[in-house]
């Protein structure tokens, strides 16, 4: 049985077209694909992400826990501030990527990816035993609803419903408020589409109302509701990596391109030590931007070969047909040698060797 | 959706139709719809001998790749150029303008073993 999220009625009214997402019932699209990335580009789309999990860690060694398990620095945040960070195994390969949200030193607020949420709260919870933190940490997924508003009109419409001036709540900042339609909600600027925008979290019983709520306000601006493939498409045209195509327990957090969330100041992180030697040593491959030079698209587990010598050298990680840009890019991880943004490299594709080349990330960039 | 009668479709979700000895293939309607987005078609080189159900060609969306397979033996002789510069055209006349291929049989009697229209119907009303 597929687990559902609270908005599974309203993607039945939409139309939307269900799909197994790592064992969630949840729509790949409703109009189409590139029909939904365009007006997320170019108006405003939302997204129903209920599907991640939700953590919270509570009490007097809530930071210290956090910043022992994870490799970006939690000290450095201030209430009502979130952070991108890693959990990661002992070898430096990668358990998950998730946002940490502050809300005072002794509570927080953690979110994972929805196919890893057991696998994650296993891991920290083993971490948090053996530590013996004094802190609770709880799973709380079921029970926490989360719709993406995202576009360059979110601030628009959801200030409609906001008891708080949004023009002040910057990138990576949230608030808890209760909306003017009563739904006590959790109001964070990030996103997952590089487009500017809002994720908001809410008990499950009110996510059909403040679903229906953001799609009426939304009219005016030519809100689209958008699903799982756009969600793809969008944030492989702005580099932001994906567990299980960039990220995975094969790669390690360096060679993701990630070092800017790695704090090797902090006295200590699960793979701390693993992810210095990577360092110093240098690394064997990298994670890089390739554009098809050739009609066809690129798609994970292709092969990457050099065009100079023929020697495969890497494989794609993420790939495909890119709705703005009309090419096919995608990413993948090559030789560090073959790094170097203008590397003209060849992509196997049925047999047959497809000129690409490396250029450099984002694919897409915003203009407002 | 009406899918014509005169032509003949396969459970691959192709279709075929012969006139004056030639045998012309595309996908269905059902096909481009649940593909959604196509972005590239790669099809057969002009001479090439196909067998029947053989995979003649791919087409992609934007999400997946989908195999094609001929629903009729025998020599190619003709694929539709326009769908290389123009994909979305299988979104938009999947039964007319973007025809994939046409096919000289060796066997036009493979088709009599496809479905016809009111049987394809039935069978795609069952995949819901």
């Amino acid at each position: 049985m597929l687990k559902r999220t609270p908005l599974f009625e309203e993607h039945k009214k939409l139309n939307g077209r269900l799909i197994d997402f790592g064992g969630w019932e949840l729509p790949v699209q409703y109009t189409g694909l590139s029909d939904e990335h365009l007006n997320c580009r170019e108006n405003v789309g939302l997204f129903d992400v209920s599907h991640m999990g939700e953590f919270i860690v509570e009490g007097s060694d809530a930071e210290t826990f956090l910043n022992e398990a994870l490799t970006n620095d939690v000290k450095k945040l201030i209430p009502g501030q979130a952070q991108y960070s890693l959990l990661c195994y002992e070898n430096g390969t990668l358990v998950d990527d998730l946002l940490v949200y502050k809300y005072s030193t002794e509570k927080y607020l953690v979110v994972v990816n929805a196919s890893n949420i057991e696998k994650d709260f296993e891991y920290m919870s083993s971490f948090h035993q053996k530590g013996k933190f004094k802190c609770h940490f709880q799973n709380k997924s079921d029970s926490f609803a989360q719709i993406a508003l995202q576009g360059r009109h979110a601030e628009k419409i959801l200030q409609k419903l906001s008891q708080k001036d949004l023009s002040k709540l910057a990138y990576y900042h949230f608030h808890e408020e209760t909306l003017k339609n009563g739904i006590p909600s959790i109001v964070s600027r990030t996103g997952y589409t590089g487009e500017d925008g809002f994720e908001i979290y809410c008990a499950n019983e009110f996510a059909p109302k403040l679903w229906e709520t953001l799609l009426e306000l939304g009219n005016e601006y030519q809100i689209k509701p958008c699903g799982l493939g756009a969600r793809d498409t969008l944030r492989l045209e702005v580099r932001f990596p994906l567990y299980g195509h960039e990220l995975s327990d094969k790669i390690n957090a360096l060679e993701a391109g990630l070092g800017w969330v790695i704090k090797f100041d902090k006295e200590k992180f699960i793979g701390k030590e693993a992810l210095l030697k990577i360092k110093e040593e240098g690394l064997k491959r990298k994670c890089v931007g390739i554009k098809l030079l050739a009609p066809g698209v690129i798609r994970q587990d292709y092969k990457i070969f050099s065009k100079d010598t023929d020697k495969e050298i890497g494989f794609i990680s993420s790939g495909t047909l890119s709705p703005s840009l009309k090419t096919s890019i995608g990413l993948g991880y090559v030789e560090s040698s073959f790094s170097q943004i203008g590397t003209k490299v060849s992509i196997e594709i049925r047999s047959q060797k497809i000129d690409a080349e490396i250029i450099p990330t984002p694919f897409y960039k915003r203009n407002y | 959706m009406t899918y014509p009668n005169e032509y003949k479709y396969t459970k691959d979700h192709e279709w075929a139709v012969l006139k004056d000895e030639i045998v012309t293939i595309g996908i269905t309607h059902h096909a481009q719809d649940a593909l959604g987005d196509i972005v590239f078609a790669e099809l057969p080189k002009v001479g090439r001998t196909l067998k029947f159900h053989e995979t003649f060609g791919v087409v992609e969306s934007i999400k997946a790749v989908s195999d094609l397979y001929s629903p009729v033996s025998g020599e190619v002789i003709e694929t539709n150029s326009s769908l290389s510069s123009e994909p979305s055209l299988l979104n938009q006349d999947p039964h007319g303008n973007a025809w994939l291929m046409k096919v000289k049989p060796a066997n036009s009697s493979e088709l009599n073993d496809l479905m016809n229209a009111d049987q394809y119907t039935s069978f795609v009303q069952s995949l819901k």
